[in-house]
């Protein structure tokens, strides 16, 4: 295990290393110069040449990055062209509420979507799994956007149980919570039903029954542990898909969070913490699925080795 | 299914095999005509639609549905019904010319990753990882925010995220197609790499491709109008059905229909492609059910 984790581990430097080279050349990449852009509209010149001297933009690319790296490191971010203030400050403030949403969403989602996979696979050909399928499929289509605004309709504007949007009580969790988890939980339903299926027809399952394992004990001990495996590893690839759809239903909820935090940044090219929420999406996303690898290898002996 | 377990050969022709399984599945075969009909009605919206998308009716503003107006109208008094359909336009084809672009680009560098091996495949898959290594709407506004708001520029950038998972798949079947009998054959009659890649290992791959490309046309319609609706897609007087549904945001208990009519329509045409994808793979794609 020790040497599988050392080898996860090396694999991640490297991609780390190439998203944080394309975040860099990101700010390059823009039309004209990057440190007018990054001083801001309304900038002077000198402004612009203290920018130029403090980003080190008189320096070779290279140099530029490694000296990038070791700000990073010490969460050097650079500032808001739009406030002024630090971009690690911001983005301090805007770390909780976005991750208290995510993993309440991913908490209800994973839970609902894994029992309703496994009520489907048990049931299979049932009316229930059809019309869970039904559901599920129903969720995957369905624009987190619009399921928002239907919602805020019906409990905040028409009923009045609910506030409309913002950030506080738990009573604003409830509506943004929901609607970011309702994709994720249809994933995981059918590919918690697919997965329930395969294990079905391998051959440990019809020896247990064959051998008059109880049906309960099928079900529960060599069919759901066996199919739980794979779903694994699709919870650590939905928590990117997470990531990226609080930042539409932050929008919706207008929730103080990392997502609107980006929206709002891009309108106003706000170009330091476009920068620096990428690279922070990013590598969270990489570091979820290196856990998510590690986990795996954890219930399934047979992936260290590979 | 059975004549399959039993490895008789088929004496249908593929396609013929196909249509078989295919009619068998009314869900896909209904979810298809339902996307035709959208099709037919994007591309005939000067001639279907009851008003212009931008006419403006100064008596009718904020109305609900009526006879004149189906879906009822906005704050201008626009018809949102017309707006639906010449919104289609906008959201079918982003979804279809994104996808292209991307599916493109994605089968071939998995054709050359898996085909060719060695250095070129870990050169490619290691950049495809890093790509993927970016939540897909997160590299989508990176990509606005690098080339700014607009409609073309969200083809773009749902291109980008689209490559990194058709070169994937298509690698993953070329790697497996490589070392089958007819190809290995193919090659010992001297067969150049080119015509191997594209005419005996290309059409092997394409079923897996055009599962994941009609799934993916109903993601990135999703994306686009996710896009629009925070902002980052096609600019207010558009009727792209995301900008649409921004626009009635404002006016929740007051002109639901602003924001209802738009989004059943992003929900119909993508549920009714991802049906489509699970029916075709189920026809085409004989490794699962």
């Amino acid at each position: 295990m020790f040497e599988y984790l050392i080898r996860r581990l090396a694999g991640t430097i490297p991609v780390l290393l190439a998203v944080s080279a394309i975040v860099f050349l990101f700010v390059h990449l823009l039309p004209g110069d990057p440190a007018r852009l990054v001083a801001g509209p309304d900038a002077s010149l000198q402004d612009i040449a203290a920018v130029r001297v403090e980003m080190g933009l008189d320096r070779p690319l290279p140099v530029q990055y490694l000296h990038y790296l070791g700000e990073i490191a010490r969460l050097h971010l650079g500032r808001s062209i739009k406030t002024h203030q630090t971009v690690a400050e911001l983005i301090g403030e805007r770390f909780m509420p976005t991750l208290l949403l995510t993993v309440f969403a991913m908490l209800w989602s994973v839970t609902a979507g894994v029992a309703i996979g496994v009520l489907s696979g048990v049931k299979r050909g049932r009316w229930i799994d059809q019309a869970a399928m039904v559901v599920a499929i129903s969720g995957v289509s369905f624009p987190g956007f619009w399921l928002g605004l239907l919602l805020i309709d019906l409990f905040s504007v028409r009923l009045r149980w609910l506030p409309t949007s913002g950030y506080g009580s738990w009573q604003h969790f409830v509506l943004p919570a929901f609607t970011l988890g309702v994709t994720v939980a249809a994933v995981m339903a059918r590919f918690t039903r697919s997965a329930f299926v395969e294990v079905t027809a391998e051959d440990y399952v019809r020896t247990a029954r064959a051998k008059g394992v109880p049906e309960r004990g099928v079900v529960w001990t060599h069919t759901l542990r066996n199919a739980l495996i794979p779903v694994i590893t699709l919870t650590g690839l939905q928590f990117g898909f997470l990531l990226g759809g609080a930042i539409v239903v932050e929008t919706v909820f207008a929730w103080p969070g990392l997502g609107r935090l980006l929206v709002d940044s891009v309108a106003y090219r706000d170009y330091p913490v476009i920068q620096a929420e990428i690279m922070l999406f990013s590598f969270e996303f990489v570091l979820i699925n290196l856990i998510v690898d590690l986990l795996y290898g954890l219930v399934n002996p047979e992936i260290r080795l590979r | 299914m059975s004549d399959m377990v039993l490895g008789a050969p088929s004496l249908r022709s593929p396609y013929a095999e196909f249509w078989r399984r295919f009619r068998r599945k009314p869900v896909a075969v209904v979810s298809g005509c339902v996307l035709l009909m959208l099709i037919l009605a994007a591309i005939a919206a000067p001639w279907i639609a009851p008003f212009g998308p931008a006419a403006p009716d100064y008596d009718n503003v904020l109305a609900g549905p009526s006879w004149q107006h189906l879906c009822g109208t906005d704050t201008f008094g626009r018809d949102i019904f017309s707006r639906i359909i010449w919104g289609g336009r906008i959201s079918l084809s982003v979804g279809f010319v994104s996808v292209a672009l991307g599916g493109l680009v994605g089968v071939a560098l998995g054709l050359a990753a898996g085909f060719f091996g060695g250095v070129l495949d870990s050169l490619i898959m290691r950049v495809m990882d890093v790509l993927l290594a970016f939540p897909g709407i997160l590299l989508a506004i990176g990509v606005v925010a690098l080339l700014g708001p607009g409609i073309d520029n969200v083809i773009y950038a749902i291109a980008v995220f689209s490559v990194p998972v058709f070169a994937r798949l298509v690698r993953g079947s070329t790697l497996a197609l490589k070392h089958t009998l007819y190809v290995q054959a193919a090659r010992s009659i001297g067969v150049r790499a080119p015509l191997l890649m594209l005419r005996h290992i290309l059409p092997g791959t394409l079923p897996s491709v055009i599962v994941y490309a009609s799934l993916r046309v109903g993601t990135s319609i999703l994306t686009a109008a996710a896009l629009s609706f925070i902002g980052l897609g096609a600019p207010p007087p558009s009727p792209e059905w995301g900008t649409m549904l921004a626009e009635g945001r404002s006016y929740l208990g007051v002109a639901d229909q602003i924001m209802l009519f738009p989004g059943l329509a992003i929900f119909v045409t993508v549920l009714a492609f991802n049906l489509l994808g699970d029916g075709l793979r189920d026809a085409l794609d004989q490794r699962l059910r």
